[in-house]
């Protein structure tokens, strides 16, 4: 019987020949990623309690990025806990401060199709962009990974969605994100978001991260895309080479879908979400002219080379609004030397930027950046609940990096094909 | 078995309402008491161990931070009901020894109700109105899992049985 590409990886990795949506099975964890916020500070006291250890260190992927640097007695001493974890477990794949976990797994060539993988943060389906399974799940859940190697899992039904065509300027992959927020709506527990489409055969492993990234705001188990030439092309310059049956990784012809959605990309629209959900997007100009305080760019979804650049494409040779404040967090220490190297942080800088350590930071409300009682923000993250970045009564919006480096210019919420005018560089 | 007052919550109920970011660093004892208090400020001062916690649709969407469901936890919640579960909360919540069920008529229920919940059985008593409502009870391995108080528990017998 024909399967999707996420009952494949189950089947495989739950020992059984073929699973349909629904069953019950155990599967066995190919990697494991933990993080400083909910990993060891919340998993080693158990451990320690149950008198145990890890299954095996090889297989855990551990990163500090949420509470980076040290702010306080308490950041510091989850930081050198999660150090402590590290050396006593004997973890080779532990990455102190060199940026967004989600980030420097990819960067790393931590990632491959066919993968099982479970992650101890919720935007853990980023990885599905290589062909991989990858969820989130929360401490308690990753304890048991860590120890048994295992985890139980529903098969999830997988919804197929379909982009076709060529965006307009200014027009990304957040757009896309932020629309299908909208469109599909934050609700699909138990589900797997299978992404393709000629649209999505064209974008670099930066931008399809978006997409699978955000299928985490769609509520879904995870984001998936099939694996191509791109795919393969990004293990190979991450220092990984793909196995023989790399490509095999994909749904089967006639395989059932809950769902087929189509879009076209060519008639999408540069998108924001307004407080206090993503599911409440609309078309930038709907909320154009809202004044802003701060524009931040950060985060797993929206702080990687490739957003960078964007927000260099519209602030180069601008100024940021006097009115407003720019902070940039680039995803990772290796995003910052690229972007260093390429002249894009010199035109973020030479605009007014401010720029932070790589990290989680404000868009968590854990580092420097959070926001005031009643103000403004727009960022390119990937979640606006109410509180999220400090002040319950702050109000943040969401959008693309050329949306928010734009507004960032004119000081409140702006439509970025206004400053990036007709030609595609 | 539990029961307890119904606290009821709406629609899209997130994580970082129950348990905010500004907190994060904080002891279990002192993130519960910021637990939803930008929605209901009463609920974490005056909940009391069994009362029942009633959400709408997509309950806990949101982050993995398990403390949102931990603090439920630790104010002693018996039962959550709601239309729907995020799916890492769902599993986080039943983790931590906490039934969670899918409950389409959560709309019945007003702030205050007396409510039995038997996730059992998947029957859920209204006491004040006199109203039964049935539900899917948990699956038998999450059943087996809440009897044993959650995945803590569960591990500590299925590690000592092993030994």
């Amino acid at each position: 019987m024909p399967q999707t590409l996420v009952e494949k990886i189950i089947a495989r990795a739950s020992g059984q020949g073929a699973v349909k949506p629904g069953d019950l099975v155990t599967c066995k964890v190919d990697l494991a990623m933990l993080l400083d916020s909910g990993g060891p500070r919340r998993i080693w006291p158990r451990l320690k309690e149950l008198n145990a250890g890890v299954w095996d260190p090889d297989k855990i992927f551990l990163a500090s990025d949420h509470f980076v640097p040290a702010v306080d007695a308490e950041s510091a001493g989850i930081l050198k806990l999660t150090r402590d974890f590290a050396r006593e477990f004997g973890i080779k794949n532990f990455y102190d401060m060199e940026g967004i976990g989600h980030i420097v797994l990819a960067e790393n060539g931590h990632l491959a199709p066919g993968m099982f993988v479970c992650g101890g943060d919720s935007h853990s389906p980023m990885g599905g962009a290589y062909g991989c399974y990858m969820a989130g799940f929360g401490g308690i859940e990753m304890t048991a990974v860590v120890l048994t190697g295992e985890i139980w899992t529903r098969v999830p039904e997988t919804i197929r969605v379909n982009w076709r065509g060529k965006f307009g300027r200014g027009v990304t992959a957040k757009d896309i994100a932020l629309k299908l927020c909208c469109e599909l709506g934050m609700d699909n527990a138990f589900k797997a978001i299978e992404y393709g489409g000629d649209t999505v055969r064209a974008m670099q492993m930066s931008e399809r991260s978006v997409l699978t990234n955000m299928a985490a705001e769609l509520g879904a188990e995870t984001g998936m895309i099939e694996p191509d030439e791109v795919t393969l092309n990004a293990m190979r310059a991450a220092g990984r080479t793909p196995a023989a049956d790399a490509l095999s990784w994909r749904s089967d012809e006639g395989a059932a879908y809950f769902a087929v959605h189509d879009f076209d990309a060519g008639a999408l629209t540069p998108q924001v979400a307004a407080p206090h959900a993503p599911s409440n997007s609309g078309p930038v100009g709907n909320y154009a002219g809202m004044a802003v305080d701060q524009a931040y760019i950060g985060a797993c979804v929206g702080a990687k080379l490739k957003d960078l650049q964007m927000a260099a494409e519209v602030l180069k040779g601008r100024k940021v609004a006097s009115t407003l404040r720019l902070l940039v967090a680039p995803a990772s220490k290796q995003v910052t030397r690229d972007a260093e190297k390429d002249g894009t942080l010199g035109i973020l800088l030479e605009a007014g930027a401010t720029l932070l350590p790589s990290g989680c930071g404000a868009y968590a409300a854990m580092g420097a950046g959070i926001l005031a009682d009643g103000e403004v923000c727009i960022t390119t993250t990937n979640r606006n609940f109410q509180g999220r970045m400090g002040a319950s009564t702050a109000s943040v919006y969401l959008g693309s990096p050329y949306t928010v480096a734009a507004t960032a210019v004119a000081g409140k919420i702006c439509d970025p094909r206004d400053m990036l005018g007709e030609t595609v560089p | 078995m539990s029961e307890g007052n119904a606290w009821v919550f709406g629609d899209e109920i997130n994580t970082d309402l129950m348990a905010p970011g500004l907190y994060m660093k904080s002891s279990n004892e002192e993130m519960a008491k910021h637990c939803l208090e930008s929605v209901n400020p009463d609920f974490a001062k005056n909940v009391t161990p069994g009362d029942v916690v009633v959400g709408g649709h997509n309950f806990g969407v949101g982050s993995a931070r398990e403390q949102a469901a931990l603090n439920f936890g630790t104010l002693k919640v018996g039962a959550i009901l709601a239309e729907s579960f995020a799916r890492i909360f769902y599993r986080n919540a039943l983790n931590f020894g906490i039934p969670c069920l899918f409950f389409p008529d959560y709309a019945t229920i007003k702030p205050g109700h007396r409510l039995r919940v038997d996730a059992a059985l998947g029957r859920i008593d209204n006491l004040t109105t006199g109203t039964q409502h049935t539900v899917d009870p948990l699956p038998a391995h999450l059943l087996e899992m809440i009897r044993a108080g959650g995945l803590m528990p569960h591990l500590k017998k299925r590690f000592a049985s092993a030994k």
